[in-house]
Order: structure tokens, then sequence, then C-alpha cells
């Protein structure tokens, strides 16, 4: 018999057929391949957190393969000198062992340290990216809530893994978490002893953190963001006002190919610059802490940087104890437990607070450029604001050592600046989204300006502008409504000029004879065009 | 807004017409999911235009960095001497050489899937309709009536017996869940081995009802002799482990004060207010407890002209001439004070634990 000659379109075509009739996926399987996604640098960012979250489950993985969450006491007999012979818990003695006798274990645990840093501050910009443009109104409170509960997750994933290694920094962290947890009123000092199992640190505490740090908080991280980018998949993206653009659509791309190719490579990279960083910059040198002692801290001992707004917090408190007759409040309670509960809270309320205010029941789809709404810009600088003067006040000791400055005026600085700069900020930026505002509206009405000077008749100078609309009868421009998107104010941008050169120094490419992007459709005749760059 | 109409996007088209393209049956896809391609354009003015071969081999160029790289890595991971050595030696180039190789190959591999997507794949641009409007009323009516249909089906609103024993009889079910998983884990502070909250490591009960000593991380006792005038050590309980973690309370500061310092401090120590620290100094020494009444850090940094404790974890300062009393930052208690004396062999004991509580304050503090 002749062998029939295996034709592979054919076989993939009857693969294909042979998945459809058991999973019927070819019509939702076009549909994904579909897809339209509008693109903008900003929606970046928080894919940078998605991917160091990979990274860090790659890595983490890793090292729990080596280490050991016990608290038992050993000596050490590894390969680091300095420590020889020193008693130490299990649980130092397997990070050091990472560190110096499993190859490339030192590599991995400041990747994993790298990526975690990354993680945090890819949510913080991220989440500041969809408060100022309104990301978050409705249908995407829900999201927004996630995003939160995302940060906050990561906090504690953060802090839980710190505390892991057992080294002299990590207790200080654990001793202070003790204290925080005693400050409760109330159940202050059962909650601790639950936590730890009997008196601080007990013999329990690493054991617990460990299954906490891979397991718990992870699978929780993982289930929510899953959600959180089934949502965005199933509302689909925001996308900012424009030519074309409307509330019911979006504009940009497919998915496939282009869109995500540009995610993996955008990947690639991101876990490429983790690497470099893992390589080159040394974090959390376990080693030259040596093993927790009660009696033994550092100086300049700081946590990782996205804890560091607490410590500044609990640093600038007044001692301010309050006694219920025989009982008493410490004043630690105030930053640490009241304080965290409210930055957290408070911000998931804010998109219910906000179309409460505003009265606002529609669905958003467009996104809003920040100056359209300045009240939301001036909150969220001045919580911004907030934040970036605690965190300083955290490294407040560093800060006065390095540049020669009374400690405690650093910490009188901190108090100060914490209740004046928020406001201040608020006002500023109010006051500057309003300029902007009225800057785009004048353009709006008056044209480009051209940079040509004429003198009139009667001896006096004005400046000639370019209306971006047409002229009225007496050649006065005819004011334009504003569309929620960048008012052009260059000429070059109308294309009345060459496009500005590439480049600080020297120019990075020839300039193009034709405008950059070539326009699409125009939509009215009355609307320029407006170039949106990605 | 734009009102310009685009639901419009041309009628069906037959996908089984020979004469179609596969851009047109991929259109025809995109009509089905509500798109519209506005605009699709080659980046290029014509095939194997100059500029699409030079960014095709920038493209392959970083696919071979890439791979260059990846081996890179792949051989010195797998040669280079890594294991840790004393001094500068090559092993200190390991995690580095990683981390460039690993990071250039996946920086590259990364740039050049993106120089792909931006620079080699039409450009274009597409429209999608939303639909994002809420379910119709029609529809919201049915749901809700079907899930209200669920409820009468089940009939609990017409069995009264039953929604009173789901109440009361299954109720506890749920608690009995919780039960264990909390349970075990609440300890009572109050109660259970020593050392407990208010005790140290220095409570005579411990150690048979003998005054225990003051020692040296390593055990050994201490005679007044060893801490010279104007300096400080940091003592532990005489115990067995009483230098390790068990006892994290009890780690405590003795300071031989020069003569005036001592006088200062003596005095402002036998007014006490509550009379615990009266009495409690021997000689020219004191000991106060390390750890930081606020947040439980050791408060370890002396400044000898200033007579302050300073605490690391958030600057509180303890002033030694008066009770270790607060003077700066957010600690509000003073540090507690170890009662001394020297026992017939001459060296440091703690007469008593210390009186007040040590370590971060709390609701039921006695
Ligand atoms: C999801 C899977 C994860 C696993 C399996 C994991 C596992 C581990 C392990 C075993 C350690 C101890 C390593 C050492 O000896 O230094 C550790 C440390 C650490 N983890 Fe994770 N982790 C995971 C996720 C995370 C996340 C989501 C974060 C933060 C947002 C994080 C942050 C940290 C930090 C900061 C350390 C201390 C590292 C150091 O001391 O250098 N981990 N992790
Ligand atoms: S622990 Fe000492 S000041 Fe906070």
């Amino acid at each position: 018999m002749k062998r029939r000659k295996l034709d592979p379109a054919e076989a993939t075509a009857n693969f294909a057929k042979g998945v459809d009739d058991r999973f019927q996926v070819a019509t939702p399987l076009r549909a994904l391949l579909n897809k339209v996604f509008p693109d903008h640098w900003s929606f970046l960012l928080g894919e940078i957190a998605l991917f160091s979250f990979i990274v860090l489950l790659l890595s983490g993985v890793f090292l729990t393969l080596f280490f050991d969450p016990s608290m038992k006491e050993v000596a050490y007999h590894g390969a680091y000198p300095a420590l020889r012979g020193t008693e130490m818990s299990a649980a130092y003695e397997s990070s050091l062992r990472l560190s110096f006798e499993v190859r490339g274990g030192l590599f991995m645990r400041q990747m994993h340290h790298w990526a975690a840093l990354l993680f945090m501050a890819s949510i913080v910009v991220h989440m500041a990216r969809v408060f100022f443009t309104g990301a978050f109104r409705k249908p995407r409170e829900i999201n927004w809530v996630i995003g939160v509960l995302l940060f906050l997750l990561g906090f504690f994933a953060g802090f839980t893994g710190y505390s892991l290694p057992d080294d002299g920094l990590s207790g200080t962290g654990l001793r202070i978490a003790s204290a925080i947890m005693l400050s409760l009123p109330v159940i202050g000092t059962w909650l601790s002893a639950s936590i730890f199992g009997g008196e601080y640190p007990g013999e329990l505490i690493i054991g617990r953190f460990y299954i906490a740090h891979v397991l718990l908080i992870p699978g929780i991280l993982l289930a929510l963001i899953s959600v959180h980018l089934g949502i965005v998949f199933k509302q689909k993206h925001t996308q900012w006002p424009g030519p074309l653009r409307t509330n019911e659509n979006v504009v940009g791309e497919r998915m496939f190919p282009r869109y995500a190719m540009k995610q993996g490579g955008f990947f690639m990279a991101v876990f490429g610059v983790i690497a470099l960083m893992a390589g080159l910059f040394q974090i959390n040198p376990i080693w030259l802490f040596g093993p927790y002692r009660a009696a033994e801290v550092s100086s300049a001992s700081q946590p990782d940087w996205y804890v560091m707004f607490m410590d500044g917090l609990v640093r600038l408190m007044p001692n301010w104890q309050i006694y219920f007759g025989p009982y008493s409040l410490p004043p630690l309670f105030w930053p640490a437990v009241v304080g965290l509960g409210a930055l957290f809270t408070l911000p998931m309320l804010y998109p219910w607070l906000e179309a409460r205010k505003l009265n606002d029941t529609r669905s958003h789809h467009l996104l809003e450029r920040p100056r359209d709404n300045p009240e939301r810009v001036g909150i969220g600088m001045m919580a911004l604001t907030f934040f970036v003067v605690a965190t300083i006040s955290g490294a407040n000791d560093v800060i006065a050592d390095k540049f020669h400055i009374s400690l405690n005026a650093m910490t009188w600085a901190g108090r100060i600046g914490l209740l004046i700069l928020p406001p201040l900020a608020y006002y500023f930026s109010v006051r500057i989204c309003l300029g902007l505002q009225q800057h785009d509206r004048e353009v709006l009405a008056h044209g480009v300006e051209t940079g040509i000077i004429r003198r009139l008749p009667n001896g006096a100078f004005i400046e000639v502008h370019q209306p971006l609309g047409p002229i009225d009868d007496h050649g006065h421009p005819v004011p334009l409504e504003y569309a929620g998107w960048v008012v052009p104010k260059k000429m070059n941008k109308l294309g009345a000029l060459a496009p500005t050169v590439k480049g600080f120094f020297f120019p990075v490419e020839k300039p193009a004879e034709a405008p950059v992007s070539p326009a699409p459709i125009s939509t009215s005749g009355t609307r320029e065009e407006i170039s949106s760059k990605s | 807004m734009t009102t310009v109409h685009h639901g419009e996007t041309g009628a069906p088209v037959d996908v089984h017409d020979p004469k179609l393209t596969r851009f047109d049956i991929v259109k025809e896809g995109l009509r089905r999911d509500d798109i519209e391609i506005v605009t699709y354009e080659s980046q290029f003015p014509g095939p194997n235009s100059k500029a699409e071969k030079r960014i095709v081999r920038n493209i392959a160029f970083l696919f071979i960095i890439a791979g260059l790289f990846s081996l890179a890595f792949l051989v010195f991971y797998i040669v280079w001497p890594w294991k840790f050595e004393l001094g500068h030696t090559l092993s200190d180039y390991f995690t580095p050489i990683l981390g460039i190789t690993l990071g250039i190959a996946l920086f590259a591999l990364g740039i050049g899937i993106l120089a792909w997507a931006k620079k080699l794949l039409p450009h274009e641009l597409s429209i999608q309709q939303r639909h994002g409007d809420p379910s119709s009323d029609e529809e919201r009516l049915i749901t809700g009536q079907t899930m209200m249909f669920v409820a009468d089906e089940l009939g609990v609103q017409r069995r009264p017996l039953l929604k009173g024993a789901i109440a009361l009889g299954l109720a506890p079910i749920g608690l009995a869940a919780a039960a264990p998983l909390v349970g075990g884990l609440i300890e009572n502070p109050h109660k259970g081995e020593e050392p407990m909250m208010y005790r140290t490591g220095f409570d005579p009960v411990a150690n048979g009802g003998k005054p225990v000593r003051l020692t040296r991380d390593d055990g050994s006792p201490i005679r007044p002799e060893d801490v010279s005038a104007g300096g400080q050590m940091t003592v532990y309980p005489g115990i067995p482990g009483g230098a390790t973690n068990k006892y994290a309370d009890s780690p405590t500061l003795l300071i031989h004060l020069r003569a005036d310092d001592a006088e200062k401090t003596r005095t402002a120590a036998d007014n006490d207010k509550n009379g615990r620290n009266k009495g409690s100094m021997w000689g020219n020494y004191v000991a106060y407890s390390k750890i930081c009444t606020h947040a439980g850090c050791p408060a370890s940094l002396y400044e000898q002209q200033t007579n302050r404790l300073l605490c690391p974890c958030h600057q509180s300062q303890f002033l030694i001439t008066d009770n270790a009393q607060p003077v700066f930052g957010p600690a509000t208690r003073r540090l507690p004070m170890l009662p001394l004396s020297v026992d017939d062999e001459g060296f440091f004991v703690a007469t008593s634990d210390f009186k007040d509580t040590v370590g971060p304050d709390f609701w039921e503090r006695p």
C-alpha cells in the first residue's frame, strides 16, 4: 500500500477542527485575536508591575528550594569566615548558604529583592496614572479598589519577606511590628502573643511568616491580579480623547500581532533590567548585619522604601499618650494602626466620593487630562506630598548625619512639613492646572503664536496668531470648543513648519518630509489635526 | 464629541468566494467583531526597500546579541570560580557577570521584539465598538425573577420552621469551622511559661529565688572595676540562655557615671515620684533596660556629653541623669531601672527584677 504523504497544512487544519469540535473555540479565539487595544506609554506602567510579579514568582520559588524557615539555633560553619562559630537561627544560616554556597544563589536573592522594589514602585506610579487621569471612574471603581488592595498585599508580602532571613535588620522590623500590635487597645497583647505564639520573639514567627510569604499572600495576589486583568479585558481599556475617539469605541490596534509583541518585548526588557540590577547592585547584604540579637541594632536601619513612610510617620508622631483610668493608649497606635488604615481606606472610597460630589453617574471610557480636573490633581498631589514627606522622615537620621543637620531639627521640619506642605501642594497644583486650562482656551480662541511680530500703522507691535479654525468675516478666528485633548501650540505641530528635530545636541534623524503621523480621516472640517504620538 | 457614524462597515461577504484574499477574510472577521480598520499601511515605500532591509538587519543583530550573551551567561555560570573566598578574588565578579550577561541578553531580546513590532509591522488604526451598555431592562427583569423563583422553589419564606432552624441550628457550623483555625493560634499573654510579659530574666524567681547576676553575652559575671568611669556595657541576666533571644526583653545597659552625674542621677532616683527607682543605683553605677519603651528597639547610642541615650529606630532620647525620662521623640515612658547590688564574690547582681514594665507600651500595662 502506498503511504500517504503527511500534508502539514492539512494536519494542522484537522487538528484545529478537532479542537473546535470539542471546545467550540473558533469564534471566541477570533474575537480575542481581533480585540482592539488603545495605546499610550502611560498604559505600560501597570505592565511593569505584572512583569516584576512574574519575576518574583520565578526567583522566589528558587529561593524556597534552599531556604529553611526555622528558628532553631545552630552554630555557623559556612563559607563566610567572619561569622564562623556564631550562634544563629537556621533561617539566617540558610540565607547565608544561599548567598555564598549556592551557585547563583546570591544573584537570585538580589533579583528577588530588586523585583520586589520594582513591583511596589510600579504599582505606585501606575496608581498615580490611574488617579490623575480619572481612569478609576465608573465603571472601573472595583478595579481601583483591587489595585489599592494589591498595594496593601505587596506591602505585607515585602514585609514578611524582609523578615525571613532573620538577620539583624529583619529582627528589628519584627520587633517594631510586635510593638505596633501591642499598641492596639484591649486586644494588643493578645494579638501579639497569638501571632508570635507567646512572648516576642518566640520560635514560631519565621515559620508562620514563611507560609504567609510564599503561599498565602502570593496566592491572594495572583487571584487578585487575575481578576484585575480580567476586568480590564471585559471592560476594555480606557483611551485618551482624540480624533475618532468616543466614549463608545476603542481606537487602537488589534491585540495580535503588534500589541502582543510589544508586550512580550517589554517584558523581556523589564526582566533584563531586573537581571542587570540584581547583578550589579548589592541589596540587603545580610551577612554584614549579623544574626538578629535583641540587644543589637545598627544605626541607620532602614526598611525597604515602601515601608519607610510608616517608619517616618512613627518618628514624627509626638509622644502623646492617652490614659483611660488604669489603661493607656500608646502614641504608636495613631501613625501605625490608624494612619495605615486611613491611608488605605480613604483612597479606596475616593471614586465614590468624587462621583457623589460631582453628581456623576455616567460611565467614563475617555480619560481626563489632569488639568481638566484641578481639584482631583490637588487632592492627589496632597496625598503624594504627604507620602513623600513621611518617606523622607523615615530616613531623617541618615539625612541628618549626611548633611550635619541636628536630628531634632529634622524631626521638627518633618512634623511641620507634614502639616503645611500638602495644602500648599494642593493650592499650587490647582493653580497650575487652571493656568494650563486657560492657555489651552486662549490658543483655541486666538490661534497659535507664530513668533511673527507686526507693526501696526499706529506704531503698536502685535504678534500674529495663526487661527486653528475658520475665521469670520472680520478676519477674527471663530473660537473652537475644547475637545479634552492636546491643543497644538506650535506652528510645526500644524504642519506649517517642519516638525521639531528630535535629539538634544544633534538631530537623531533627518527631519521627515511629511508630517510625522499621517492624519487619520479628518472627522469634521472645523477640527484641526490633533497628533498624538505613541 | 465626534458623531460620525462608523458602525456601518460594509455588507457581509461570502468567505468561500475564491476571489477573496486572506486580508478580505480577516476583514470579514473584523466586521463580525464590530471592528473597522481605518488605516492599515506598510511603513515602507515598497517591498524590499532599503529602510526595511536596514531595520531587519538591526533586529537580526539584536537577536544574535541576545543569543551570544545567553551563551556567555551559561559559560560563565559553569566555569567561573564562584565559591566565596575571603579577600579580593575572582569570585567577587561572579554575580555581576551573571547580571550583565543575562541582563544584556534579555534586554537585547526585548528591544529586538519591540523594534520588530514597532518598525516592521504595518501601522494600523482600528476602531472597535465598546458595547458597554448594561443589559436591557427586560433581561434584568427576567434574571431577577429567575432568582426570586429559585428562592420560591426552596420555599424558605413559606416554611418558618426551616427559617428558624437555619438561623439557630446551622449558624454554629460556621463558627465550628472557624474555631480550630483561629483557636489554636490564641495565646493568653498573661499566662504561660517563663518569661512572661511583665518579667525579664533578672527575676530571681526563675533563678531559684537567688538574685541574678549581670553577665556579658558569653555568660561571664562583671565586677565594678570592669567598667571604667564614663563607660558602659550591655549586660544580660546570668542564667542559662540569658543572652539569647529567649530573653529578648532582658538586655540592659550598665553605666558607670562620673561622680557629678552620679550625684544628679541618685538625687533624681531617690526623689522618684512613685519611689520605684529609690536606692536602685550602686555607687556610681546605674543600669537601665536597653529595650526602648517606644517600639522595643535597643536604645543603644549613649551620648556622654549630654548624658542622653538615643534609640536609633525613631530617635527617642532618654535623659540618664533623670530616671531615663524621655526628652525627645515619640517615646512616652522612661526606661526601667534595674536595682543593682554586688554579691559576696564582688560581682554585680540585680536585687530584683525591673520595677517598671520593660519594652513597648500596651493597653493594660500595670
Ligand atoms: C510568590 C512567590 C514568592 C516566593 C515563593 C517567595 C519566596 C521567598 C523566600 C524563600 C525568601 C527568603 C530568601 C532569602 O533567604 O533571602 C524571600 C525573601 C523575600 N521576598 Fe519573597 N517570595 C515570593 C513573592 C514575593 C513578593 C510578591 C514579594 C514582594 C512584594 C517578595 C519580597 C521578598 C523580600 C523583600 C525578601 C527578602 C529578600 C532578601 O533578604 O534578600 N517576595 N522570598
Ligand atoms: S523604638 Fe526606640 S524610638 Fe522607637
